[in-house]
């Protein structure tokens, strides 16, 4: 990975004002300093796939309850092709993008570069119906229609 | 800091102007550090999902910092009295 090196040497040079607390008063927003918690950076980030979230851990191994929630209600609506970043690896990915959604806690998801919510939203937007269609209109098909439409047929 | 269920709970009916609130600890061992709570508010009228989830941790926000899960369900009374139905 390319961006590894600069984003190491940049999480040195913060080190010691990053983490720790996460009161932010007015106008502290995540600094512009290019780092990986820098609100520039993860702009970027959640705007380079359709579907964007930040996890405790991987799709293959998530570490939380709530993570791993998030990443089956996923693969329930065939969504395989997602970026997923784990916020574990990363302190100031990890501060990082609680301050850019102004959103205390992790998973976060992303659709089409906009927050969504965390875990209980798309929970409610799984059972209401909603993430069909938000998904539809990311031209993404939820595979709970064809499975639905198995079953009409049947 | 000292949270406890009943804290928060007082603290969402006050500042929310909530009718109903039910908050849990759901910490394995009760020690405070991950909740789930309910709040039922006419505050919530019209607004979707996110805004009501955002009412909630702005509410809570100092709270927050201290707890580790938490979990939410934002209901308008009229909603509220539908799931009671059920």
């Amino acid at each position: 990975m390319s961006g590894s090196l600069g984003r190491a040497a940049a999480a040195l040079l913060r080190w010691g004002r990053g983490a720790g607390g996460g009161l932010r008063g007015p106008g502290v927003r995540a600094s512009s300093s290019g780092g990986s918690g820098s609100s520039e950076h993860l702009d970027a980030l959640v705007k380079k796939n359709r579907v964007v979230v930040f996890l405790k851990g991987t799709p293959e191994q998530p570490q939380c309850g709530f993570s791993n929630a998030v990443v089956q209600i996923l693969r329930l609506h065939g969504v395989r092709d997602y970026a997923a970043y784990n916020v574990l690896d990363d302190p100031q990915l990890r501060q990082g993008i609680k301050d850019y959604s102004n959103w205390p806690t992790i998973p976060q998801v992303y659709l089409n570069g906009e927050f969504v919510g965390g875990c209980d939203i798309l929970l409610q937007m799984h059972q209401n119906g909603d993430l069909v269609e938000e998904l539809k209109k990311l031209g993404i098909r939820s595979a709970l229609l064809d499975e639905k439409k198995d079953q009409d047929s049947k | 800091m000292e949270l406890s269920a009943e804290y928060l709970r007082e603290k969402l009916q006050r500042d929310l102007e909530a009718e109903h609130v039910e908050v849990e600890d759901t910490t394995p061992n009760r020690c405070a550090s991950s909740f789930r709570v309910l709040v039922v508010s006419a505050k919530f009228e019209g607004k979707p999902l996110l805004q009501r989830h955002r009412l909630v941790n702005t509410c809570l926000a100092e709270e927050l910092l201290h707890i580790h899960a938490f979990e939410q369900k934002t209901l308008t009374p009229e909603q509220w009295t539908r799931e009671q139905q059920k």
